[in-house]
């Protein structure tokens, strides 16, 4: 049963993000735009309840929108040099149908290189990339972020402050700054998608709309951008991570989650961009190379088929052009999957005296790993409770006290709490 | 949510129309609007009922039917599968789709079952079942 509030919610979704872009190219001022767009949406909210939608929503708010622009200019033209500026490019530009089109995607590209700007702070490209490249609301993001709508609401205002104060231009850049310039737009997808799936604020459960978000972003900027190869990287990576998601529930590994459950269209569909990221013959990029990374585990029917000497290699070239201590310490659970514990415990060890690393509990834990497999429970016992502690959420810190337990207890060490004494 | 989009027609009206160049264009500027979007994961187009057949089951009896299947009241002639945040998202991408006015033809669109969708019809043995097939499928994908 369809609805209208959400008939009228999904048009501004599809619509906004052009329309702004439009906009923004004819009066040269994103927060302008932004402000012409939601006047001609309260228009339509008006008159498509009693008139119908119109048959191209599109054009009807540019044309609403240019029109009450037309009219904000002719009265403001005489008071600000800007106005008077405007009112004679306005003259020039194109009829309304025309420029709606946008046939090259240049007024949608050249709006995410705004909301994507460095000169922004991460927080502001996020939310302003949500709102208006994603056509979401700032209610939507307020509540997918878990902060207050105020506050989205400020976050907002001051980066388009920020953008018309550094006379940030509306452009697509030039394909020399390309590789530069595209780097900040990918981080902030994938900021979103990881924002969307990860713990970082205390509990576990994955927020999916929020990854669902950041996916859709992803293929819209790998169909404007189709001969960028880390573009179609990282909608790989994005659908072969979500592809799990149902499995993950509760934090369930990789290597125990029930392949089932994997969703088979975002795995098929995955694959296919990484083919095309690879097909387009460049050296092959960060995100490109972790998706590849990820493929290999989608093409596994159990986590014992996994091709671990192509994941060890994959990480090899991922340490050659994003090098971490992250990607090593990754590396070296490849490497105990494809070459034994020894060789593993090797890794990990060359890893400990990184000072990146002091804080990080995963090396902990991976080290325990290694160790059970080399028969040491108790070493492995302590590892396991010094990452407990280091542990950034609650549900990890839990499930690495029980993994300690467990390795205690196959020590046969007594647990912390058993003190016969105290027994009557 | 995902949607299976159907574009149906009637099997009477398959030849009547000979596809125009003019509608190629049109509907690879729609998918390029779909993918610019974000949300085509997929889709593909259907040659004529003529070059397929149909496996029928009536009450106990199977039958084989070649093509073409003139006599039926939906055929399908394409389809996508969507990533929409509504219903009424899919309904308003669907009504943007190239068609011509002489003939009738319908979108259809449904909604991608999800595990939770089949409560208990989805018995361990079903699922060991689609276990198989997934793994079968997976095989494929990465050869």
């Amino acid at each position: 049963m369809t609805d209208a509030r959400r008939t009228l919610d999904a048009v501004w979704r599809m619509e906004s993000p052009r329309l702004v872009a439009s906009l923004t190219r004819l009066v040269r001022d994103v927060g302008l735009a932004e402000e012409l767009a939601q006047d001609a949406f309260v228009a339509a909210l008006e008159q498509w309840p009693r008139d119908g939608i119109p048959d191209r929503p599109g054009a009807w708010l540019y044309g609403t929108a240019r029109h009450r622009a037309v009219d904000l200019i002719r009265r403001e033209q005489n008071r600000s040099a800007k106005y008077t500026v405007l009112a004679g490019t306005l003259a020039d530009a194109p009829p309304a149908d025309a420029v709606v089109d946008d046939p090259v995607g240049d007024d949608l590209l050249s709006l995410v290189f705004l909301t994507c700007h460095p000169v922004l702070p991460r927080e502001s490209r996020i939310a302003l990339t949500l709102r208006l490249f994603g056509g979401l609301t700032t209610d939507e993001i307020a509540r997918k972020f878990l902060v207050p709508s105020a506050t989205v609401g400020q976050r907002i205002s001051r980066a388009k402050r920020t953008l018309a104060e550094a006379h940030v231009p509306f452009e697509v850049p030039q394909a020399d700054e390309m590789p530069a310039r595209l780097g900040p737009v990918l981080e902030v997808v994938y900021s979103i998608f990881t924002e969307g799936h990860s713990a970082t604020s205390g509990d576990s459960w994955i927020r999916r709309d929020l990854a669902q978000d950041a996916m859709r972003l992803a293929r819209t900027l790998a169909a404007l951008l189709p001969r960028e190869p880390e573009v179609h990287g990282l909608v790989a990576l994005l659908e072969l991570q979500a592809s799990r998601f149902d499995a993950r529930r509760d934090g369930v590994l990789l290597q125990d989650q029930d392949r089932s459950l994997w969703d088979r269209t975002l795995v098929m569909h995955g694959l296919a961009s990484l083919d095309r990221a690879v097909a387009l013959g460049r050296p092959l990029g960060p995100y490109t190379l972790q998706a590849a990374i990820a493929a290999c585990h989608s093409r596994a029917a159990r986590f014992e088929d996994t091709d671990w000497e192509a994941v060890v290699a994959l990480y090899d070239a991922l340490a050659q052009v994003a090098p971490s201590p992250v990607v090593e310490l990754n590396r070296a659970v490849a490497v105990l999957h494809a070459d034994g514990p020894q060789a593993a415990l090797v890794a990990v060890d060359s890893l400990r005296t990184d000072p990146r690393m002091v804080r990080y509990h995963l090396l902990g834990a991976v080290r325990a790993d290694v160790l059970l497999r080399l028969d040491r429970p108790g070493e492995a016992a302590v590892e396991l409770e010094r990452a407990a502690l280091l542990a950034p959420t609650l549900h990890e810190r839990d499930l690495l006290r029980s993994r300690a337990t467990a390795a205690r207890d196959a020590a046969g060490a007594p647990r912390p709490t058993d003190h016969p004494t105290t027994h009557g | 949510m995902k949607v299976l989009v159907m574009i149906t027609g009637s099997g009477a009206d398959e030849d009547k129309i000979a596809p125009t160049e003019q509608m190629f264009v049109e509907m690879n500027a729609y998918n390029q609007q779909l993918a610019e979007a974000g949300i085509m994961l997929g889709g593909e187009g259907l040659l004529p009922t003529s070059t397929g057949a149909k496996v029928v089951f009536d009450k106990g009896v199977t039958t084989v039917v070649d093509g073409p299947f003139t006599e039926a009241k939906e055929i399908v002639a394409g389809y996508w599968i969507w990533e929409v945040s509504s219903l009424e998202e899919a309904v308003e991408w669907a009504k943007r789709c190239p068609h011509g006015d002489e003939l009738t033809s319908s979108l259809q669109i449904r909604r991608l079952a999800t595990v939770e969708d089949f409560g208990d019809a989805y018995t361990p043995e079903v699922a060991a079942q689609e276990d198989r097939v997934a793994a079968t499928i997976r095989e494929q994908q990465g050869a």
